[in-house]
Parts: C-alpha cells; structure tokens; sequence
C-alpha cells in the first residue's frame, strides 16, 4: 500500500466517523426539513422569488421564538425554473431524496396540475401558496392552498367595478395559451353570465407577444365600459400603455397576474384605471399586515407584493400545525401527522383571517383544500392601491 | 378602424423585420442559423437600459452603444465559437447547437446580473403619448421603427449590391473557399458581419423593447421564434425577403385579428406562411441550395 493509498483510506476512515457523529448530532437537534420548490428562474421568477423571499422570513421570524417546539425549520429550496417538468424533478428530489416532511410549491398552477399528484401519490402535503387555477385541490386530499381562486375572487371584482364605475357592458382580453390566464378567463366569462353582464366581444393574445394594438383597435370600435383582462404582468402592462395610446380609455379589470406594485413602473404613466381583487393589499393597515411589510421591507430592500404575502402566511399556517404535530421519526407517519393537522388550522395573517375549506374533485367526493377568505378590491391610482371594498 | 389596423399591420411587420434583418444576413454570409441571436437582441435591450439609467444619457446615445455592445458580443461569438468550428470543418448543425447553448448561457448571465423581474425604460425618454392623425393613433416609436427599418434594409442591399466589400461578401456566400483562393479575406469579413448582424440585434432589442415596454432575460425568445419564421418564408440570407416577409406575418396577424377573430390569429397567419411555402418551397426570394446574401 503507498502512501497515498495509506492516505486516502485513513481520511475515509475519519470521514465515515464524522458522518456518523454528524448524523447522530442533527438526530439529536431534529430539524424539520421543509421543502420549497418555487421557479427562481425564467419567466415567472419575478413570483417565485417573492414567495421564495416570503417564506424565508417567516421562517427567520419562527425560528428565533424557538422554532417548532424547540427545533428550527430547515428550508431546502429547489428552482423549477416555472417548468411542469422540472417541477416533477423537484418534487421527486425533496420527497424522496431530501426526505421532507412536507413542501411548499410550485409557483405555476401549469406546474401544480403536473406535479402535485407526486406529493400526493407519496402521502405528503404539498401546499401552494400561487396556484390559482381550477381544478389543484382536487388532486387529492394531501394538496393544500391559501391561495385564494380566481373563482372566488374575481366575481368580487366584477361585481364591486360594475357597482362603482357603472359598468354596463365590458370587453375581454386573454391569454389562452396559459393555464393560469386561461382559468382566469373561464371564471371571469362565469362571473359575467352570473352578472347579467353582456360581453362586446372576446380576444386573446399569445405569450410573448409585443403588440397588442390589432386586438385593442377592434375592442375600441365596440365601445365598452370596460376591459376585463385576463394576464400577467408581462403582457398585461405593455396591454395597459397600448391601451391607453389607442385612446382607450376605460377602467381595466384584473385578474390575479395583475396585482402588483410593479404595475406602477412597467405601465407608467398609464396605470390608472386599473380594478384587481385580492387576498391582500398593501393599503390593508392591519397590525399583521403592517409587520409584516415593515420586516420584508428591511430584510429584502423591496416592497413586498401578494405573492410574498401568501408565502409568508402559509408558512406560518404550517408552522402552527407542525407545533400540532408530535413526530415519531417515522417519516411516512409523521407527513400523515402533518396531513391530518393541517385542516384545522385557523390563522390571521397578512392576508387577513384564514381557514381551510374541503374542495372537491370531479366526481364530488371531498379531496384537497382550499383557502377561505374574503378578497379585498382596488382601483390604481397615481402610483397606489387604493381600497374600494 | 381599418385605418388603424392597416397601420398596425404595418408596424408590426416592421418589428419583426427589424429582427429579421440581422438573423439573415448572419444565415446570408455564414451560413449559420444562428439561435443565439434572441439572446443577443436582449442583450442590446439590457445594455442599452444600464446606459440610460447609469449614466442618463439620450435615447439615440443608447441605441449606438447596444448596437456597438452586441457588435462586440455578436464578434466574441464568433471568434471564440464559430470559428474553431469553421476550422475544424464542423457539420452544419454543430454550430447552430452551439449557438443554442450560448444563447442559454447569455439568458443565465443577465438574469443573474438583473434578475428575472421585468423591467423597462425610463418613461420619460420618448414622449409615448399618442398622436392622431387623420383618425388613426401614431406614436414617436412606431414612427421611429418603420423608418429605421426600411433604412436599414436600404442600407444593407446598397451595401451588398453596389460596394466592393457587398461584391466580397457575396462571392463569400456563394463559396468562402473559392473567395479565399481569389485573395478575399474571408475571416476578416465574417467578423465584420457577425459585428453588423449582432449590433442589428442589439438595436432591435433596445426599439422593440421600448415597443413592448417588457425587458426580460428570456424576451428574445418568442420575438426568434417568429423570427425564423420570417427568415424562412423570405429565403434564408435574403434581406429584401426578410423585410417583406416581416410585413406578410405582421399583415397577416393584424388582419386575421381584425376579421377573423384573434384565437384564429397564429393558426391563419402561420397558415398563409405554410401555403406561400408550398408554392415557393425556398421562401419568397431565396435559394436554399446557393446560399445567398
């Protein structure tokens, strides 16, 4: 045996030793591993980032009051880069190889339809804190959302702008290569039957696109009150500013995508008239909602939109539930624990008071949840939100 | 509202021909289709935007420094990938892969750099109000971008056609071997297309950014994608091809959403672009076989 070998065998000795001293040692201070599988790249980073950055400082804020009943939560972040098949990937890595006790994700609903079934297939809770669309929580009874639907939220908006603005007959605009723009648009075509409210005509636009003015110019000529829209930011801003050099002048209402502060700067100049509905608002001066800006202001130099709301919410929910939970070790029981805890769990956060409520799946039999609250509509005006109800 | 329409048409066409003109003439001289050239017009847009915000200066200030900053861009490409491949008589599509992989890694950068947030340019550096003029709404840029884009398709044919470096560059494009033997320097002037074709890239980035009020790391791609649809139906390496090819699927869209309705929009215009293809199966004025400039 050379040296080297003498070497190499030795390190590999103590290292051996030190890994079984180092095993022992986090057995004994008993993390709970939690995982977050959230797109922190591509196109839809400018949420996942937020929520990434809404669930570290809760967990910051729990971990120094002493954790889960004496152990700190441990976050193992995954990108899905706001991919179905990478969200699948992330999902197989924290379950499995990580060994979570439960995870937080994907940013997309396009992601959630695609990846929850592995959670729950697995018997572990996965719970969105973005999935908006229709359809998630009926997975399964291991999915979980605070994420208030668009089909709660946006008949509210329709019905507070209709009330408000005088709204007789609207035009609408979606993008219908999206899953999240497409349900938008579904529930807001619903809410607008509920409504009575009769449409001058529908149009949709593609992902990517950078010109929107053939589909504006033809909205114009019907002559509506207003435009109900169906986006996200990247496409709904540049409609915005489109919209407006067009000589469209009309209130816009808003889906989910639309909500937020970075409006402000994307459509400057053209960001008024702008109707969303929302779990939360940063005009809600609540006590919750006021720390919580405060703290996220300072920890990330930024204001922090809705997205980071939710997060920082579900991670306090889940951390009320874990302190429910007595783990055993046995990671099967303990994700069931957690499962089994979770539903109960009543909360008031920055979004405001929050509870479960059983969804079901297409059959009618009970499956996941889904969040209970009331959403809060706004107008912009200048460079605000302000609260309309 | 017609009016309108045509109008929109019109400037719809010229952004995607303003992408165009830069990914053909690159295909027209190198015989590469070069799929970084997305991430090389966002890389125009954001460099153009840090100039703006660093050192506030004018608008047209900006405009040439992303056209000389993805020049250089467009240049490193070249030396540092296409040409070890060219010397090593690489198949054709190793460089197109190539291209695709520093087009992924240039995405990367920038949104390390900036981040994945969309952002925009200052409001304030084109009055973006609209005018109207004789029913139908015009605004400074939309001016700006059919007008540069005709220049510049104005400026390439007269450089190709009637200059000696145009005679060059075409005896490139039918043989780089045989102009080579003929005393052309061959290598010389593929960089200066690849610094042309790229700052081409860089300069619609920073107008269609302006256009679109979006920049992101990843905006490069959809505008590439109809990108080569343009390039395919004007013949690949035609730049008068790339010009009208631009307004036919600017046209096509605009009008199929006019009078058809706007879910049929892609399905009609990439419809029209399949038909054209049937009847001239190597574009409105290309050649495959020759590569052509």
């Amino acid at each position: 045996m050379t040296a080297f070998h003498r070497i190499v065998r030795n390190s590999a000795v103590a290292l051996a030793i030190a890994a079984a001293l180092g095993a022992t040692g986090v057995a004994a201070a008993a993390e709970v591993k939690i995982g977050v599988a959230e797109a922190l790249s591509g196109g839809a980073a400018q949420y996942g980032i937020s929520i990434r950055n809404g669930f570290q400082l809760a967990v910051d804020e729990i971990n120094a009051a002493g954790g889960i009943n004496g152990s700190k939560i441990e976050l193992v972040v995954e990108d899905e880069q706001g991919k179905k098949d990478e969200a699948i990937n992330a999902f197989k890595k924290l379950i499995f190889q990580d060994k979570v006790l439960m995870l937080f994700g994907p940013t997309l609903s396009n992601s959630a339809q695609a990846a929850d079934p592995i959670a729950q297939a697995s018997h572990t809770v996965v719970f969105g804190t973005s999935n908006t669309a229709d359809g998630i929580t009926s997975i399964g009874d291991h999915v979980f959302r605070n994420s208030v639907t668009e089909a709660d939220v946006l008949p509210v908006t329709i019905k507070t702008a209709a009330k408000v603005a005088g709204i007789k007959k609207v035009a609408v605009l979606y993008g219908n290569d999206d899953v999240f723009t497409k349900s938008g648009y579904d529930n807001f075509k619903k809410a607008l039957e509920d409504l009575h409210i009769p449409v001058t005509t529908t149009e949709t636009f593609a992902k990517g696109d950078v010109d929107f003015k053939a589909q504006l110019t033809k909205i114009k000529a019907t002559n509506p009150d207003a435009i109900v829209l169906s986006a996200l930011l990247a496409e709904g801003a540049p409609i915005m500013v489109q919209a407006r050099q067009l000589g469209l002048n009309v209130p816009i209402i808003g889906g989910n995508g639309m909500n937020s502060v970075k409006v402000f700067d994307l459509a400057k100049g053209s960001s008024d008239g702008l109707w969303v509905g929302s779990p939360w608002s940063i005009e809600n001066r609540t006590p919750e909602n006021n720390s919580f800006i405060v703290a996220y202001t300072k920890q990330f130099t930024s204001a922090p939109d809705q997205f980071a709301a939710q997060a920082y919410d579900a991670m306090h929910i889940a951390a009320a539930a874990l302190k429910k939970v007595k783990l055993s070790g046995d990671l099967a029981k303990d994700r069931e624990a957690v499962q089994q805890a979770l539903p109960g769990i009543k909360w008031v956060g920055a979004t405001g008071p929050f509870a479960f409520r059983r969804a079901t799946d297409k059959s009618g039999k009970p499956a996941g949840y889904d969040a209970n609250q009331t959403p809060i509509v706004s107008t912009t005006r200048g460079k605000n939100y302000e609260i309309e109800k | 509202m017609l009016e309108q329409q045509l109008f929109n048409a019109l400037s719809l066409g010229c952004v995607y021909a303003l992408f165009a003109l830069g990914f053909t003439l690159v295909f027209g001289v190198l015989g590469v289709i070069n799929l970084s050239h997305g991430a090389v017009f966002m890389v125009g847009a954001y460099a153009a935007l840090e100039f703006i915000t660093r050192l506030h200066a004018p608008l047209w200030a900006a405009i040439l420094f992303a056209f000389a900053f993805s020049g250089a861009v467009g240049v490193l490409i070249d030396r540092l990938v296409l040409r070890p491949l060219r010397a090593r008589g690489a198949p054709h599509l190793i460089p197109m892969i190539a291209t695709i992989g520093l087009g992924l890694a240039m995405n990367s950068l920038v949104q390390g750099l900036f981040g994945a947030e969309n952002q925009r340019f200052p409001s304030d550096i084109l009055p973006d109000r609209a005018i109207t003029f004789a029913g139908v709404s015009v605004t400074v840029l939309e001016l700006g971008i059919i007008l540069v884009s005709f220049a510049l398709m104005t400026v390439l044919l007269y450089t190709l056609k009637r200059t000696q470096i145009g005679r060059a560059l075409r005896a490139i494009a039918e043989s780089p071997k045989a102009a080579g033997l003929l005393g052309i320097n061959v290598e010389g002037l593929f960089m200066v297309t690849s610094l042309v074709a790229a700052g081409l890239g860089g300069v619609s980035g920073v107008l269609i950014g302006l256009y679109s009020n979006a920049l992101f790391p990843l905006m490069g791609q959809p505008v590439m994608h109809k990108g080569i649809a343009v390039i395919i139906l004007g013949g690949m390496g035609d730049i008068r091809g790339a010009m009208l090819a631009g307004l036919f699927l600017g046209f096509a869209e605009v009008l199929s959403v006019a009078y058809i309705g706007s879910t049929m929009r892609d399905a009609v215009a990439f419809g029209l672009l399949f038909l054209v293809l049937l009847v001239r199966p190597k574009g409105l004025f290309g050649s495959v076989q020759e590569r052509k400039v």
